[in-house]
């Protein structure tokens, strides 16, 4: 969409621009949440452990670090009594699947079960907020309101059918609990688990590059969240990006290329599979060869890291004022639990990937009912257009020739697209997703992509139950295999993770369905 | 959110339909819909690939009737029937929340305590997993069958259905 506004060189008006704010920060707010506590908090919290818990100092537990009104000595028991009920029905299966008592878990029973509650809370907690999609005129997660050149629902304060004083104040008052939760569940749970996992804040940061589009476009034209790379973890310059300096590379990757030493960019993209692997069901890939369905994709022929990470290191290191004051924050407070100075380069990790998460979550649940109060403003200047009009939907109003790049910071990162308009028609159409980035193969001079170089030297204590490894991959929230939900009759494990060599060069395989992913 | 407060048994078919066979359970609910007529205590739902988000659904239902590809290292076609604690309800080790699936639904529904008080899986291994709108021939002549074992336990919980 914004690819094609670029190309054809349309402005889209001031209501659109913020609504598209809106729904994309709660969008951020709700995914960073469910990614935490419905997928990752599983690497750290041992749910069989809370079994054990003492409900009261649970509850002693949970008050001393919030003032969250769910923290009683009964109502943790009633969790737990939910939890020993289901242990206890005969269902063996359940928590095979996992890795509970593994030796890397480190947390006492009782924190485990103030995450299980939490857990059970953020699954309401989620529904809840992000009816704003809906109010807005968009169903989560694919929504249907944007078109090119603004949203197609009106904004009108007498109807029913539109954006009006209703919205709005509903708006506000989800706003309002999805922020509430933020402050007073989701950051003091990070910062409670957070100081028995530091030796984590050593382990997982890769090479340290990072690129942000930037993002939440301001009425000047600005980013709220700013455009830049950081490269080789020096956070003293932020290097402006142009577009440009982005190229594809295929020499490890299940594509064809006339000269595969080179990356394209992608308006000279080219998508042509090549698959020259094994023949499945397989054990083993060749890193040295074409071993995956993912496309290197590098800035001036730098690997890159994107997401929550990347978007608050070029922030921090931009001078965005708030992101440091959070950060600075967390840090302070991991200090104080450790005993000593933990500074920004502890960021360069697993852990920070997951705190850094954490703390856009902060930011941009503060942000959202600030722009509801800007669409308010906007409204009451007598402004409610949404849409640019539909003049160059009309091919008739196009050049003859025209290209164009869209670029947004998706909850999991950096996403572009790219077009190519000609005679009227796509000549060309490429597509960079946040998970490509992170999960790229190695390029044409060898050089790893962001898993890939996260993972070396990752300590695992039992080989066949690498939890270490999943710490590591979870915590760039890997968007895979979107569509394949089949089940299994025995409950074995449909997903594989394998550990070709436990000391260096760790090159764990994903043995996905070979999906391309979405985001 | 269900809208109807005389729901009783909800007739969940999931899987994804770009995937050939994988998609078997909405296809399964698309023939029900075109050919019967239930009553309002059933409910039909295309559960698509939501996971977590069909954990609401089970608020006010009594019978789950869950129809799905499954893997069960048998020949393809080969039918599976699974009912209350033999039906897999546990957190599955995953990449990626997009990979939450039944399982972890189901688990989530008895922590909070809103699991259907009987519960059914009709399960077929699947053959083709290719990008397809199309089911394989193998799984596509086994869909009268699968639809009449839908029909038949909608009769064994009092449900009263019709051809249209």
């Amino acid at each position: 969409m914004r690819a094609v506004e670029d190309a054809l060189k349309i402005k889209v008006p001031n209501n659109a621009r913020i609504l598209r704010n809106i729904i994309e920060g709660i969008q951020y707010v709700q995914d960073h949440v469910i990614h935490f506590y419905h997928l990752h908090a599983l690497d750290w919290v041992d749910v069989v452990s809370a079994t054990t818990a003492d409900p009261k100092a649970t509850s002693a537990l949970a008050q001393s670090i919030s003032d969250w009104p769910k923290s009683s000595e009964d109502y943790f028991k009633g969790v737990q009594d939910k939890l020993l009920a289901y242990v206890g029905s005969g269902q063996l299966g359940p928590f095979a699947n996992a890795y509970w008592g593994h030796p890397a878990y480190k947390l006492p029973p009782e924190a485990n079960l103030m995450a299980v509650a939490h857990y059970l809370e953020a699954l309401d907690w989620q529904r809840d907020v992000i009816r704003a999609h809906a109010l807005l005129g968009a169903k989560n997660p694919h929504l249907q309101t944007y078109l090119v050149g603004g949203m197609s629902t009106p904004i009108d304060p007498t109807s029913q059918a539109a954006i009006n004083a209703d919205t709005i104040i509903t708006l506000k008052e989800l706003f309002t609990r999805a922020k509430a939760f933020v402050d007073k569940v989701y950051l003091p749970d990070v910062l409670a688990v957070a100081p028995f996992y530091l030796d984590w804040a050593g382990i997982g940061g890769g090479d340290g590059n990072f690129l942000s589009y930037g993002d939440f476009d301001q009425a000047d034209g600005s980013y709220w969240l700013p455009q830049g790379y950081i490269l080789g973890k020096n956070l003293s310059k932020v290097h402006p990006l142009d577009h440009k300096q982005i190229s594809e590379h295929v020499a490890h990757s299940w594509y064809n290329y006339e000269d595969e030493k080179k990356g394209l960019h992608p308006w000279d993209g080219e998508t042509n599979p090549n698959y020259t692997g094994p023949k499945p069901p397989y054990e083993f890939l060749n890193t040295d060869q074409k071993y995956t369905w993912m496309k290197a994709p590098r800035v001036d022929n730098h690997a890159m890291e994107v997401g929550p990470l990347a978007r608050m290191l070029v922030a921090y290191a931009s001078g965005h004022q708030r992101v440091q004051e959070v950060v600075n924050f967390v840090l302070a407070e991991l200090s104080k639990a450790a005993g000593a100075t933990i500074g920004p380069e502890a960021l360069f990790s697993t852990l920070g990937r997951t705190a850094a998460r954490c703390i856009e979550t902060v930011i941009v649940a503060e942000k959202l009912n600030e722009w509801v109060d800007e669409l308010i403003a906007s409204i009451k200047s007598g402004d409610t257009q949404t849409h640019a009009g539909p003049d160059m939907w009309n091919p008739d109003n196009w050049p003859a020739e025209a290209e164009g790049w869209g670029r947004t910071e998706a909850p999991r990162g950096a996403l572009g697209h790219w077009i190519r308009i000609k005679d009227k028609k796509i000549a060309n159409y490429q597509a960079i997703v946040p998970s490509t980035w992170n999960c790229s193969p190695r390029d044409a001079n060898g050089e790893m992509g962001p898993y890939e170089s996260a993972l070396k030297g990752t300590p695992v204590a039992v080989p066949d139950q690498p939890l270490e490894i999943l710490r590591t991959v979870h915590s760039f929230d890997p968007c895979m295999a979107c569509g394949v939900h089949l089940m299994d009759a025995q409950g074995n494990e449909l997903v594989k993770v394998s550990v070709n060599s436990p000391t260096t060069n760790v090159s764990p395989i994903l043995q996905l369905s070979g999906l391309k992913s979405r985001d | 959110m269900i809208d109807n407060p005389n729901i009783r048994t909800l007739v969940l078919g999931v899987g994804n339909i770009l995937v050939a066979d994988e998609g078997i359970g909405v296809r399964v609910i698309e023939n029900i819909a075109a050919k019967y007529n239930l009553p309002d205590s059933v409910m039909l739902l295309d559960g698509g690939t939501l996971g977590l988000d069909l954990l609401y659904y089970m608020e006010d239902t009594e019978n789950l009737l869950i129809i799905d590809a499954v893997e069960t290292g048998c020949e393809p076609g080969t039918m599976l029937r699974l009912e209350d604690e033999q039906v897999p309800a546990f957190m599955t080790l995953k990449m990626s929340p997009h990979q939450v699936g039944v399982p972890d639904m189901l688990f989530a529904a008895k922590l909070k305590g809103i699991a259907p008080k009987n519960l059914v899986l009709l399960g077929i291994q699947p053959e083709s997993l290719e990008m397809s709108l199309e089911l394989s021939a193998t799984i596509a002549a086994k869909m009268d069958d699968l639809v009449w074992q839908v029909i038949e336990q909608l009769g064994k919980w009092g449900h009263e259905v019709t051809l249209q």
